[in-house]
């Protein structure tokens, strides 16, 4: 079970959590259909550091960025997105 | 039957204590301190269960959790727990254990029938034989299940309690072994908080079968003092606790045995707690395994791991036999002998694989017995028991008569948990074995489970650890290293290994995997066939997949497989290690997960008012809803039939309150709910609302709901129940990720507001005078007050009928469900539940989430077209894709039974055989009128009116003609709830 540092609240663990999608699968509000059809459908799967997007739904709820290796599951970066983000 | 195998004195057993036990039937006595196994051995029970897939006969081979052959079934009832290791079940009183694989009896066993059919039953049998299509299969299937299976599964439901508890420490020292437990004093003496877990009920691992002094006490003595010092420093001590797997970031899972398998705790205390430790720097220390050694009939009852024979002979008092065969690969051959000869065991002959042996052992050994170098077993005699051996030595062969086989093939470290926290492995020549390396987390392994041979040095290699650990933390060495004193310190000098199998050996009966009945034959097979990969080979042949994982066994398959390949072990490579390292029982697992405490109740505010109403209840998400109220001697169908048609024809009344429901407010709250909807939004008027979907980013439709303005920048949004959590992290999601710049908040109000919808044509006249003015016209909303309540009353229709929703806060609903009870009964209605809901939706034609909403279908799939904005809503672009575009698509139909047959879920045909074009998505029938109507998705729907297609269920034995019609069988205008 994964240990996430949740910049508000500190170490938690992963089950307070949702995974919500790698930072670059993120469509924007303004996307055309070639994009959106890009983005949604065409898809990195690294093995090595990924960008993604997370939220502490059982704690803060804030949404949080964080750099995790999909094969070690090491986590380097864990930081509020937007950055400016506040929980809630 | 007395003890006969039972030494005079010594052991670690309480002889003052005897104990009653059973194995199949017959009445034992053991003492306190055996396992099972070491009971039936001092009995003379050697013959403790069958192989699985031969029946051969089968003894037991260790004396710990590696034990593959002893597997028995113990407890009953609700406490029956089968393929339990007779080596790692202590004994308590009453402890009923039954072998298992074998029919009808352990001596008398059909199923050995098998071993002449052995020849028959090569590695891969079933992928080979079973051909001829699935009506063979049927057949061939019947006897298949018969022979199949380990055990027999419980049948009835657990009845101990268990629990999960997480817990913190600096040190988690896994293993109290020598190392473990050097490791853990170095630690705690430095000052760092230790958690010190053991499997065994007792601490001191090797220290138990080959007693020594350290520091001048005793070892158990000293073993006993560690742990005394680890918890005088705050930590804590878990025996009888199984470190099973080491997950990400430190995470360790321990399961704690508070009573043995089958053993009835205490009053209501619990049977077993699994700890989840997040320590800060792990150490292993898990001791090693002996492998065995490979030779025709090497899974005789009597034919022993040599260690396992130590430790029945030191630990637990008991002679493993009366005249035995030690045969090794390096010093521990000497060793045993020595330790069996003082246990009174008459010692047959020593054979060393070596062609050398020097050191104090060798030399004390050779004074003693008869020992040969270069000297190998190249067959056991007896069937159901050991009787005798042929050997070789120094190329001569000869006969030895005996009953025990002592047998030792080389040390494997237990590395299961380094190698699940991704760390590696390093193949050392001398010991035939791969050592722990690289360790990715927070893990250091030490002893012999690091490949460290020896007490002295294992003790040096604790110690070093746990300085090491308490260091990485930033605590100080303190004390010194515990060494070996005194007599009896003659550890093995050398280590080695002993793979292959003797010439004049058969490898049908060399069994390599004791616990699947794998060959060396098997694996020769395997490779004949092409199999070169060890990940295939481990398949295609079962090797290391029972229940032990391959714990004596995959080394040894492994190193056949290399052989054969003209490789190395690590160029062929190891299969993984996974958790758990021994088996967990899923009432472990479930923790206090059981019964309501698997997932959070929500309570309705109107439940006792539900109760009080006679409703019969249904699950909804993780809500509980009323599903109908039926009267006495009514049925289901026939209450939900009533409710339905008082809603037509007169009024009724339904809890709405678990709909999700959210408050957006805010200067830019309409531009924020434009991308949510799909619909139009920013146009409606205040005190205006209108039904609305959701779209995902993918273009298929999310949810569905309305939308009402109640003041500029304040609107309401319903969604469905299932859907409330996921919108609710929809909103976040788009406020907060994809358009932080607008000013607008959004609260899930879910809960805060409880919803009744009164729908019919005598609702308008009810609402009219129970507030005292006319109500909202439709898609209208009005603030006022109920039974002295103030109020949010909404035009809105569900049923078809001129209906409205009356919100109020939760806690203050009570009156006014019970005000327009009242009013309802008087006009000959009632509350209705789930199925009268669906009744009147699916003759409406309303899609719901879970049905017609199934995560597949678009706004067009589902005739919403007319709906959509041009542009800006989530979902618009991916709407684009030409695929969306394509009219053979699943699309929304109503479905009218012509054989008064239309079961919910069935595919839907152009004729019988056919492929499926579509299937029912909601079934029901008319509520004034007769027959069944539903609503179905079937490819290109809305273009076959009229058509008229098969709907079959084949897992209900349904079948029957429908019609396809548009979706719509009531009031198509609309005139009726309008008003």
């Amino acid at each position: 079970m994964m240990l996430i540092a949740c910049p508000h609240c500190g170490p938690r663990a992963h089950t307070e959590f949702s995974y919500a999608r790698t930072m670059d699968a993120i469509l924007p509000l303004a996307v055309s259909a070639a994009d959106a059809a890009r983005i949604l459908y065409e898809r990195e799967n690294p093995r090595g550091p990924s960008q993604e997007l997370w939220r502490h739904t059982h704690g803060c709820r804030s949404w949080l960025r964080l750099t995790r290796h999909t094969a070690t599951h090491v986590i380097t970066e864990v930081a509020p997105w937007p950055p400016t983000g506040t929980p809630g | 039957m007395s003890a006969t195998f039972r030494v005079a004195s010594g052991g670690l057993i309480d002889r003052t204590r005897t104990i009653g036990f059973s194995f199949d039937g017959r009445r034992l006595e053991g003492h306190v301190g055996d396992t099972l196994a070491s009971a039936l051995l001092a009995n003379g029970v050697r013959l403790m269960g069958r192989g699985f897939k031969y029946h051969r006969p089968r003894g037991v081979l260790g004396a710990g959790v590696e034990e593959p052959n002893a597997l028995v079934g113990v407890g009953a009832d609700g406490r029956y727990e089968p393929n339990t290791r007779a080596t790692d079940i202590f004994l308590y009183d009453g402890l009923t254990a039954t072998s298992q694989n074998r029919w009808p009896s352990l001596g008398f066993d059909l199923g050995a029938v098998n071993q002449l059919i052995a020849p028959f039953i090569p590695a891969g049998f079933y992928y080979k034989t079973f051909f001829g299509g699935p009506r063979l299969w049927a057949f061939y299937e019947r006897f298949i299940r018969m022979a199949a299976g380990l055990g027999a599964a419980p049948t009835l439901p657990e009845t101990d309690a268990f629990d999960h508890r997480a817990a913190f420490c600096d040190v988690l020292v896994v293993g109290a072994g020598p190392a473990g437990l050097a490791a853990a004093r170095a630690a705690a003496l430095s000052g760092a908080r230790v958690i010190l877990v053991e499997q065994d009920l007792r601490l001191g691992g090797a220290l138990m079968r080959d007693p020594a002094e350290i520091g001048g006490q005793d070892g158990l003595e000293w073993a006993a003092a560690v742990a005394d010092l680890v918890r005088e420093r705050g930590g804590r001590v878990l025996t009888r606790a199984t470190a099973s797997g080491f997950h990400d970031h430190g995470l360790v899972n321990v399961v704690e045995r508070r009573v043995e398998a089958g053993e009835a705790p205490a009053g209501s205390a619990l049977a077993q707690r699994i700890w989840q430790v997040r320590a800060r720097r792990v150490v292993l220390a898990q001791g090693a395994i002996e492998r065995p050694l490979l030779f025709s009939g090497n899974d005789r009852p009597g034919v022993m791991l040599a260690s396992a024979a130590r430790t029945y002979a030191a630990r637990f008092g008991v002679r493993p036999g009366s005249r035995a065969l030690v045969a090794g690969c390096d010093d521990n051959a000497y060793l045993t002998a020595l330790a069996l000869a003082d246990a009174g065991l008459e010692i047959a002959a020593v054979l060393d694989s070596r062609v050398e042996a020097v050191g104090p052992l060798a030399e004390t050994a050779r004074r003693r017995f008869t020992c040969h170098l270069d000297g190998a077993v190249i067959a056991a005699r007896g069937l159901a028991g050991v009787t005798g051996a042929r050997l070789s030595a120094g190329g001569r062969m000869f006969d030895v008569r005996c009953d025990l086989i002592a047998v030792s093939g080389g040390q494997t470290p237990v590395v299961h948990l380094h190698m699940q926290a991704g760390g590696d492995l390093a193949w050392e020549e001398t010991s035939g074995a791969f050592n722990p390396t690289g360790p990715r987390q927070n893990q250091d392994s030490a002893g012999a489970g690091a490949g460290i041979q020896g007490l002295a040095a294992g003790l040096a290699d604790g110690w070093r650890a746990g300085v090491e650990a308490a260091a990485a933390l930033g605590f100080k060495a303190n004390g010194e290293a515990p060494i070996p004193t005194g007599p009896g310190i003659a550890a093995p000098s050398s280590s080695g290994a002993a793979y292959a199998l003797p010439a004049g050996s058969k490898p049908k009966t060399a069994f390599i995997d004791f616990q699947n009945d794998v060959t060396a034959s098997d694996v020769d097979l395997a490779w004949r066939e092409g199999y070169r990969s060890v990940e295939h080979l481990k398949r295609y042949t079962t090797l290391g997949m029972a229940s032990d994982q391959g714990k004596t066994s995959n080394l040894v398959g492994l190193a056949r497989m290399a052989a054969a390949l003209g490789k190395t072990p690590p160029e062929v490579g190891l299969t993984t290690f996974r958790p758990p390292y021994t088996p967990v029982t899923f009432g472990a697992l479930a923790g206090d997960a059981v019964g309501h405490q698997v997932a959070p109740n929500r309570r309705l505010p109107l439940h006792d008012d539900h109760v009080a109403a006679g409703a019969v209840w249904q699950p909804s998400g993780y809500w509980t809803r009323p599903r109908a109220y039926p009267a006495a001697g009514e049925t289901l169908a026939d209450a939900a039939l009533r409710e339905a048609r008082a809603v037509r024809l007169s009024v009724g009344m339904v809890d709405v309150s678990t709909l999700g429901k959210f408050e957006i407010v805010g200067p830019d709250a309409a531009a924020f709910l434009e991308r949510i909807c799909a619909t139009g939004v920013a146009k409606l008027g205040i005190g205006r609302g209108r039904y609305t979907i959701m779209l995902r980013e993918d273009g298929i439709v999310a949810d569905d709901g309305t939308v009402w303005r109640l003041a500029e920048n304040r609107f309401l949004m319903t969604s469905s129940t299932g859907g409330a959590d996921t919108m609710a992290a929809h909103l976040s999601y788009v406020r907060r990720v994809l358009a932080p710049e607008l000013r607008v908040m959004s609260t899930a109000v879910q809960e805060r507001w409880a919803g009744i919808a009164v729908a019919g044509p005598r609702a308008i006249a009810i609402l009219a005078d129970l507030t005292g003015a006319p109500p909202p016209g439709h898609m209208s909303v009005a603030r006022t007050v109920l039974a002295g309540c103030a109020i949010l009353l909404l035009g809105a229709s569900y049923s078809g009928e001129r209906a409205f929703e009356v919100y109020a806060p939760s806690h203050a609903v009570g009156p006014i469900w019970r005000a327009l009870a009242d009013r309802v009964a008087a006009c000959g209605g009632g509350p209705y539940g789930l199925d009268a809901m669906e009744l009147l939706r699916i003759e409406k034609g309303h899609i719901v989430t879970g049905a017609e909403v199934d995560g597949r279908m678009s706004p067009h799939d589902l005739g919403l077209t007319r709906m959509l904005r041009k542009r800006g809503y989530i979902g618009w672009a991916a709407l684009q894709r030409s695929d969306f575009q394509r009219p053979d698509r699943l699309r929304l139909v109503g479905l009218e039974a012509l054989d008064g047959v239309l079961p919910e879920g069935a595919m839907i045909l152009p004729k019988a055989g056919a492929p499926a074009q579509g299937h029912v998505s909601s079934a029901g029938r008319r509520v004034l009128g007769e027959g069944a109507i539903g609503l179905g998705l079937v490819e290109a729907g809305p273009d076959r009116l009229g058509e008229v297609m098969i709907a079959s269920s084949p897992t209900r034995g349904l079948t029957g003609r429908v019609k396809l019609t548009a979706p719509m069988f009531h009031d198509p205008d609309g005139e009726r709830y309008r008003g």
